[in-house]
């Protein structure tokens, strides 16, 4: 699958998030310049049951970056989707990249 | 093959058998069946006398719906068991119903011993027992005025409250010199007499009945052996109790030589196939005349019948109950009899409160205590009695009255392994202590683990201090670290955050932190930079450390679209602003309701209107109300002298006053203030953070309430304020809290939590102990010369609206937000409702 561009890096916001439509899907993406990393999962919370990811805290856990729920605080694992409060709830995470000044996600390989 | 069980009696121990048996194993084992002598099932007999304040027997009732139904018992109502075949083991009952059995439970109960006084058997003498017995007495005291109880002692009273409840002149008549005779002493029957005296119940001690006649002016007269006499309608017995031991006696199992059923420390009787409990059993020569004892022989039986092994061995006979309003409590050894016991006695005339406590010649045990006037110390002095815990220093401070701060309750580590933690699911501190052992080092693990804490929820302070003195015992730091990214507390990180000048997140996260940070630290920062330097929040280095409401200056609701709070100063608000308002709702069709702070709630905004929506209130002369921060909130007030009759100083006008000084502020918690013109107190301040009230003498300022989960009342704290010393005040004390308190503590906890409670906390603020106030004045003044609405501050940047869109590259709406509509406005829509909708799905 193809790498689709999304935004520009300057539409992120640092260390926090934006809400992106990519392919019909919603998808949350999250910047870190300081590690220079960007993230991308899904913006719907099964917990909370509303398109919200993009508007939470971001920041790690031993060690694992992470985002917090901003509904009910539970966090998911941004490189993984894996819900470190209940390992059985998994949220879609994406490939992304930063190709020059673009941000790029390849929806095709959804884990 | 099932055996057969039969119980007779169906009274509240009984009872209590027959539930217990219907929850355990051993239920699958037997077909029960129980005979009832009364015309309806088990009731609870030690609430009678509330059948008189408007109970009915349903309400007294002590079975569930349908109970016998569901668990297949059998019952006989109106039947009692005349006769015991033994050899057969059959029993035959009054209406002739025959049961073979081959368990049998004796729970026949006692009944209410009358003098053989001549004259006892006269019309409207009667006894105090059954529901039947109080229908009697109801319609004695339809023709009667007065009526008379004869015996002092627990059940007495009771009768007593009865008959005052009837309307009749009440009399207790007691033999013995004072009353309760069994269960307290001289000096503590002597303040339970003036205080039911107090009541209007006449008490007669050290008189002796000798006759019962025809009285003069009413039914019956009372003739004393001192001469002295008393007329009365309605004469009532309640001079103890003797166990219904016939049936027993009659079919030759062993009796006691003054009457009860003879049984072993598994209740068994001498037919190791008869069991006998409650009032009718006789255990180490003693009868057991409590509910409490009789149920922990009826669990007893219960355990026998599964096969576990369990004895019933003896009962504390220790009671607290609440008499005609009057708190009485007796524990233990009373009356002093143990060789050597000492007393510590305190008595507070005016308020009717006395306090007796009996402990062993080394001062180290409680033996006994009697409480009357005030028993709110009953549960602690048990605990030490029936525990064997040793005795504070001065014991006396244990019923002494309360005065400041100083707290007597018994710290975790006193409390021994059998001690009672959670009395919702019996977990005692052995079994927290088991959990903790095996691991459980939060209180979450500790409550999943244990169930402890998961009932009512009210032993978790409790539990919390045993996790941490345990924790602190196995060596573990008990960790106040604010999170993994910073080893410092919230206070910590206020001081360096201040002394060093730090100016954002990052700089602090390098200097004391690791990691990137998370949810707890970020916004625990980001509020703490706000109180001290007050910068925009959304500035770009403090963007990232707000939660999702500040970060929108919104409140996030269920379904992810926002509610909007525009500011609206102590509640007054003119016409106009009103219509505006509702012109906004109206326009973005918003869900509209008024808060609990007097202002209006605007729900159902999506993210990419609320600049649209701020746009129109601020034009209108809005400002952000910051109901999305943890900062203040509003200032409630009443209308006050301008309008009412009774105001007696212009609280609208004040509440104006200190929500413009304070709005914005940022602090641990939100914060809460409201204002009464007068003592009517219609603001409801004293259940804020701050709560001020006038009075002829100037504004009282109390603080440290709250509402929500666990109310607490506000504390007076300064008394007769003119507004500048007011204000200086809430100045100091509020930066002192924003300086000093945990993340997501409010005022009430701070100060509870603070050594010195509320004595420190005036020696700081009003007698500047620590020479701060000048500091703490200036951290306040800092924050009200820097306000900014900060709705105004972000639509005056083309930049900070970028964020204002639910997609970054795309002006599409979510589509996952539906409302339907309800009572004439929007709501988000339910699960089943969504079904109806073509949502799109998640990959």
């Amino acid at each position: 699958m193809a790498w689709i561009n999304v935004c520009g890096v300057d539409d992120l916001q640092a260390d926090s998030g934006v809400c992106a439509l990519v392919a019909g899907q919603q998808v949350a993406l999250f910047y870190m310049p300081k590690d220079g990393a960007v993230f991308a999962v899904h913006n719907y919370d099964p917990c909370g049951k509303a398109n919200v990811l993009s508007r939470g805290l971001i920041g790690d856990i031993a060690g694992q970056p992470v985002v917090a729920s901003p509904l009910y605080k539970q966090h998911f694992n941004l490189e993984t989707g894996v819900c470190l409060e209940d390992e059985t709830v998994c949220i879609p995470v994406y490939p992304v990249r930063i190709d020059g000044g673009n941000v790029q996600i390849n929806m095709g390989e959804a884990l | 093959m099932k055996q057969t069980l039969v119980v007779i009696g169906n009274g509240m121990v009984g009872q209590h058998f027959l539930a217990g048996l219907a929850a355990s194993p051993a239920k699958a084992s037997y077909d029960m069946i129980t005979f009832c002598e009364e015309p309806r099932a088990a009731y609870d007999r030690v609430h009678l006398s509330e059948f008189f304040a408007g109970k009915t027997a349903e309400d007294l009732s002590l079975v569930e719906d349908g109970f016998f139904a569901t668990h297949g018992i059998t019952i006989h109502l109106g039947d009692k068991v005349a006769t015991i075949d033994r050899e057969h083991k059959i029993v035959t009952s009054a209406k002739g119903v025959t049961v073979r059995y081959d368990k049998l439970v004796l729970a026949t109960g006692s009944y209410p011993f009358v003098p053989p006084v001549p004259g006892h058997d006269r019309p409207q003498c009667l006894v105090y027992r059954t529901i039947e017995d109080l229908e009697a007495m109801q319609a004695a005291a339809k023709t009667g005025k007065v009526g008379a109880v004869v015996g002092g002692g627990l059940l007495g009273l009771e009768a007593a409250k009865a008959l005052r409840d009837l309307g009749l002149e009440t009399h207790i008549v007691e033999f013995a010199p004072r009353l309760m005779a069994v269960q307290i002493d001289e000096a503590g029957g002597a303040m339970l007499r003036r205080k039911i005296e107090a009541l209007g119940v006449t008490v007669h001690t050290g008189r002796n009945t000798s006759l019962i006649t025809d009285g003069e002016r009413c039914v019956n007269k009372m003739c004393f052996a001192d001469g002295e006499e008393l007329e009365t309608d309605v004469v009532l017995f309640s001079a103890g109790i003797r166990p219904r031991d016939d049936i027993a006696r009659a079919c030759g199992l062993e009796v006691g030589q003054r009457g009860g059923i003879v049984i072993d420390n598994q209740c068994k009787t001498s037919d190791p196939d008869i069991y006998a409990i409650g009032e009718c059993a006789l255990w180490n020569s003693m009868i057991f005349g409590l509910v409490a004892p009789g149920y922990a022989m009826a669990r007893t039986v219960v355990a026998d019948l599964a096969g576990e092994t369990a004895s019933f061995t003896g009962a504390d006979m220790s009671t607290k109950l609440k008499l005609m309003g009057v708190d009485v409590a007796s524990i233990g050894d009373a009356h002093a009899k143990t060789p050597g016991a000492m007393v510590y006695t305190y008595q507070n005339g005016a308020s009717e409160v006395y306090k007796r406590l009996v402990v062993s010649a080394d001062k180290k045990q409680l033996l006994g205590a009697v409480l009357v006037g005030e028993a709110s110390g009953y549960g602690t002095l048990l605990q030490y009695c029936l525990n064997g815990i040793e005795l504070p220093e001065n014991p006396d401070a244990l019923i002494l009255p309360h005065r400041s701060d100083e707290s007597v309750g018994l710290g975790p580590d006193a409390l021994p392994a059998s001690a009672q933690i959670c009395s919702c699911y019996d977990v005692n501190k052995g079994a927290v202590c088991s959990a903790i052992e095996a691991g459980c080092t939060t209180i979450n693990a500790l409550k999943t683990e244990t169930k402890a804490g998961t009932g009512c929820g009210g032993c978790v302070p409790l539990l919390k201090a045993v996790l941490n003195s345990e924790l602190a015992k196995h060596g573990y730091e008990v960790n106040t670290d604010l999170c993994e990214h910073f080893p410092y507390t919230r206070q910590d990180l206020f001081n360096l955050i201040r002394v060093e000048e730090i100016k954002t997140f990052a700089e602090l996260l390098e200097k004391h932190g690791k990691g990137r940070g998370c949810e707890v630290c970020k916004p625990t920062v980001g509020s703490i930079l706000a109180s001290q330097w007050n910068d925009y929040i959304l500035s770009k280095e403090h963007l990232g450390l707000q939660d999702t409401n500040d970060t929108f200056l919104a409140n996030m609701q269920k379904d992810g679209t926002y509610s909007v709070v525009p500011r609206i100063t102590g509640g007054e608000i003119s016409p106009d602003m009103l219509i505006a308002l509702g012109q906004v709702g109206k326009k973005y069709q918003l869900y509209t309701k008024i808060t609990g702070g007097q202002r209006v709630d605007l729900f159902g905004a999506r993210v990419e209107q609320l600049p649209h929506i701020w746009k129109e209130l601020i034009d209108a002369g809005f400002e952000s109300g910051h109901a999305y921060g943890k900062s203040l909130r509003t200032v409630k007030s009443c209308v006050g002298s301008s309008w009412c009759r009774y105001g007696v100083d212009d609280s609208v006008g004040l509440a104006i006053t200190l929500e413009n000084r304070y709005k914005g502020l940022r602090s641990p918690h939100k914060i809460k203030f409201a204002v009464s013109g007068c003592t009517r107190e219609c603001a409801e301040a004293q259940s804020k953070d701050i709560g001020v009230i006038a009075t002829e003498n100037g504004w009282n300022l109390y603080v440290c309430g709250n509402g929500g989960m666990k109310p607490r009342h506000a504390d007076l704290f300064a008394t007769g304020l003119d507004k500048e010393t007011l204000i200086r005040y809430i100045d100091r004390l509020l930066s002192f809290y924003v300086r000093t308190a945990d993340r997501l503590q409010r005022t009430s906890v701070w100060m509870e939590n603070m050594e010195g409670g509320l004595d420190y906390l005036k020696a700081v603020v009003i007698d500047d102990k620590l020479g701060l106030c000048g500091q703490l004045e200036e951290q306040m003044q800092h924050v009200i010369d820097t306000y900014q609405c900060e709705w105004k501050t972000t639509l005056a940047d083309e930049e900070k609206l970028k964020r204002f869109r639910h997609f970054i590259n795309s002006d599409q709406a979510d589509d996952a937000v539906v409302f339907v509509e309800e009572r004439g406005q929007i709501r988000p829509a339910n699960d089943e409702e969504r079904k109806h909708f073509n949502r799109v799905e998640v990959a």
